[in-house]
């Protein structure tokens, strides 16, 4: 076992550099969980009555199952609902950055050759890596357990709960583990992990619309496709009704599974290297690639493909319901009138589906402009300035590919959901055009959030990146998704930009909204200029 | 500011420079916040059609200097002129007819070296085919790798080829060849000797010595943001001591109380020691009163002059009364 040699080592090196990170990970997490915990339970116990109609909507309506599954009428389950698709995929990724960060990204910088110098195994940076992100997500079990019990939820399902979005992170684990192998470089393993991240929310997103649904008992029996998904498999433990624990052996054998593929790679491959080889490239740049746009484009298309494939799955996806919307009865049709729906369903529908896209795209549009931030920290600002391009050309190159890529996101979204949905019901050509409208009418939301992070990166250049997704989570979390079930006042939900954004397709667009939208973005966009033409750069020394 | 008190040598250097010099840099200060100053009235001067070398320890603010000239840092105070404009107002204009090699090469890691250089040297104003293939054979760099897979040497090696690909007036290298192997620091020389002899203007960050004496007219040294010394290798070698070992027929144990003699070691009529430039002849006239039975005399040589400078205490030599002090303060 000598390929183990300093396995320990590397964990307590591995836990000394990352006991803030995880920690801050870990507490952000439960203090998340514990804050909307405090606030539903505070509802419900002001209105009990709303409990069981509310969790009847959840139940019933196949749009609020891509979120999650609730089983039975309690605070507890109904929290984890609305928290559990966010909680999942922060769980995933702290987990994959720590992977990640102990192993390929350790390769690519040269620390682990200095590591691989010492007496110290061929698979022991690996299996450190993976059990300091295994005892993370164990360590997040118990606190997003306490977190729900401490604010009074039954114990037995709090740990459950907390178990079952940590189950998330253990399998996630073992996927970056093994596409830490396989990629070549951080960037690749992180982005195939996510990707694979996305695929698993598609199934268990799939599998919980088309499950068969037991009013009665409140309880849903997910389809097939939810089973392939480590999400699901939390699900399945069904936290403050059935409380199983099973699942968490389901997810460990994967996870182990993958585990053990990924030493068998490590036994193929060269250090530093992936097992997909680093390919050579042109000896001349195109062309296209010769502007600070073209630049951006290049750098940023093999992102913005996958975006564009997982907006087009969802789209037909949630396309291809809308015949289940338009047989809805009772509770759940109550939750769409809340979007203006009156008795336009389906427009309701429509309507919460593209503010779901245009949230999402944000998160594009954030990630994308936050490289304006990398690029100067990173120092590969500096040569491109060292030529005749000027700073707000730069800041231009990136404006463009973000409305550029954000329309389009938008615009292929729309249309796959107008061609299933068309499909499901009976060939409406019409939806094209309406849809088309919705998704547009999303883009100015998702402006001024870019644009209030082109402020932040250039007013605040050392705190732009916690700052910027701060500030999406505050405008997702006041925004119309989830802000009234909180119970949040108009005044702070109205703060968030996709407050404002008409509901369209269920209510005509009201173009006065919209365009103070725009003027905020532009207004925002020029202060983020005005800030960089009048700095320094602060790039690495 | 900077005194001047060898004017004498300075002018005749510039009589023959009729245009205007390529950086004109007085007084310059940059501070980076809570008290940390990088710059403390830099003076630096690099005449058109000559390679200037820009020497000091690190974190003396040779990085900072050249940031500044390329308007990516804003002067606090100073006069900074590159090829008669404005660095941070002008800087899109003036980054046509200059090209820049950062000390540390940051690129962008999925982008092939060749990909790189076409871009940069296009962004710049455009690049010459011809000599983008030149130096691609002299430097022996295969242009189809991403830059992650390059080594150190090698993403160096892009830079200076993006940068030496495009026919500009002004070359700002910092550092250039840190990281090449001695084969590639002799095409490095080859190109800048190239560069010089068609009249382009270069400032050269470096702390090879051999290199800067190799390529450079004039050099300037940095320290803790100022310019310490400044001028041809003649100039600086000229404020130096002088190494002596002497034997005497008459004792010379008094030698060690001299004005102007350091470091002394006697031994039995045997003396060493160094002698600063202003002093030396009335050492010489002393020395022939005890009668000389053999003497040696070595010019300083460039590593002790740099070295003085980049020590502890080297920033202000005790030379006091010294006729030649170009730039000490």
């Amino acid at each position: 076992m000598t390929g183990f040699t300093g396995t320990l080592r590397l964990v307590r090196l591995a836990l000394r550099r990352d006991r803030i990170v995880l920690l801050a990970w870990i507490l952000g997490m439960a203090g998340f969980l514990a804050a909307t915990t405090a606030l539903f339970d505070d509802n419900y116990t002001t209105h009990p009555e709303l409990l069981g109609p509310d969790t009847q909507i959840v139940v019933e309506n196949p749009g609020m199952r891509v979120l999650g599954l609730v089983t039975g009428a309690s605070v507890g389950a109904y929290t984890l609902h609305r928290d559990a698709l966010t909680l999942a995929v922060l769980a995933a990724m702290m987990s994959v950055l720590a992977v990640v960060r102990h192993t390929r990204q350790a390769e690519e910088l040269g620390r682990q050759e200095m590591l691989a110098a010492g007496v110290v195994g061929r698979y022991a940076s690996l299996t450190a890596a993976v059990i300091v992100a295994l005892a993370a997500d164990t360590g997040l079990a118990v606190m997003l357990g306490l977190a729900m019990a401490v604010t009074g939820q039954a114990l037995a399902g709090s740990l459950v709960g907390g178990a079952s979005i940590a189950l998330v992170g253990v399998a996630f684990t073992g996927v970056a583990a093994v596409t830490s192998q396989l990629a070549s470089t951080a960037r690749g393993a992180i982005g195939f992990a996510g990707a694979t991240l996305g695929v698993s929310f598609m199934f268990v997103a799939l599998g919980n619309m088309l499950g068969t649904v037991d009013s009665a008992a409140l309880r849903v029996s997910s389809a097939w496709p939810a089973w392939l998904s480590p999400i699901g498999w939390g699900q399945q433990m069904r936290p403050f009704a059935d409380n199983l624990w099973w699942p968490v052996a389901l997810g460990g054998i994967v996870t182990a599974m993958l585990f053990g593929l990924a030493l068998v790679l490590i036994d193929r491959r060269d250090v530093g290297r992936g097992i997909w080889p680093e390919r050579r490239g042109a000896a001349h740049a195109s062309p296209a690639l010769l502007s600070p746009t073209g630049l951006v484009w290049r750098l940023q298309r093999g992102v913005l493909l996958g975006w564009a494939i997982g907006m087009v799955g969802f789209g037909l996806i949630f396309g291809a319901l809308s015949d289940r919307i338009q047989g809805l009865e009772g509770a759940a049709t109550e939750w769409y009138e809340t979007f203006g729906g009156d008795a336009d369903l389906l427009g309701a529908y429509w309507a919460s589906m593209m503010q779901i896209a245009g949230m999402a795209v944000a998160i594009y549009v954030v990630s994308l402009l936050l490289r304006l931030r990398h690029d100067e920290a990173q120092g590969t600002l500096e040569p491109l300035l060292g030529t005749a391009v000027s700073r707000l050309r730069w800041l231009g190159a990136y404006a463009a590919n973000a409305l550029v890529g954000a329309t389009s996101l938008m615009l292929l979204y729309a249309a796959a959901m107008s061609l299933a949905g068309g499909q499901a019901l009976g060939g409406t050509a019409s939806l094209l055009g309406d849809l088309v409208g919705a998704a547009l009418v999303q883009l100015p939301a998702i402006g001024v959030l870019g644009a209030a992070v082109v402020t932040v990166v250039m007013v605040l250049p050392r705190w732009s990146v916690g700052l910027s997704w701060l500030l999406v989570v505050f405008c997702v979390f006041v925004g119309p998704m989830f802000g009234p079930s909180l119970g949040l006042p108009s005044w702070l939900s109205d703060l968030s930009p996709f407050s404002r954004v008409p509901n369209a397709p269920a209510v005509a667009i009201s173009y006065g909204p919209v365009l103070g939208l725009v003027v905020t973005s532009v207004v925002l966009g020029l202060a983020g200029a005005l800030a960089l033409r009048r700095r320094d750069l602060s790039l690495p020394a | 500011m900077l005194e001047i008190e060898d004017v004498n040598l300075r002018d005749a250097a510039e009589e023959e420079v009729v245009s205007v010099s390529a950086i004109a840099v007085s007084g310059l200060v940059k501070d980076f916040g809570s008290g940390t100053r990088a710059l403390d009235g830099l003076d630096l001067r690099v005449e058109t059609g000559e390679v200037h070398g820009f020497l000091g320890p690190n974190g003396s603010g040779k990085t900072t200097t050249i940031r500044v000239l390329l308007g990516v840092l804003r002067a606090d105070a100073g006069k900074v002129a590159v090829l008669d404009g404005d660095p941070w107002r002008d800087a899109v204009a003036l980054h046509r007819r200059l090209a820049y090699v950062p000390g540390e090469v940051n690129l962008w890691p999925n982008l092939t070296g060749g990909e790189v250089i076409d871009l940069l040297a296009d962004l710049r104003g455009g690049l010459d085919p011809v000599r983008r293939e030149d130096l691609l054979e002299r430097f022996k760099l295969d242009p189809t790798k991403k830059i992650r897979a390059y080594s150190k040497g090698n993403r160096q090696k892009v830079a200076l080829v993006a940068a030496f690909a495009s026919d500009v007036e002004l070359y700002l290298l910092d550092e250039p060849t840190s990281g090449l192997d001695p084969l590639m620091e002799a095409v490095f020389q080859e190109v800048v000797q190239d560069l010089r002899a068609a009249g382009r203007s270069i400032l050269l960050s470096s702390h090879i010595l051999s290199e800067v004496e190799a390529l450079c007219d004039r050099v300037t040294i940095i320290r803790a943001g100022r310019a310490a010394e400044s001028g041809t290798f003649e100039e600086l070698r000229h404020l130096t001591r002088t190494s002596v070992v002497v034997d005497t027929v008459r004792p010379i144990e008094a030698v060690t109380r001299w004005t102007g003699v350091h470091d002394a070691h006697v031994h039995d009529g045997h003396a060493e020691f160094s002698v600063d430039a202003g002093e030396l002849n009335p050492v010489l006239q002393r020395l022939v009163g005890l009668q000389v039975r053999s003497m040696t005399t070595s010019p300083p040589t460039l590593e002790e002059l740099f070295l003085r400078h980049y020590g502890e205490d080297g920033s202000t030599p005790d030379r006091t009364g010294s006729s030649g002090v170009v730039g000490s303060r």
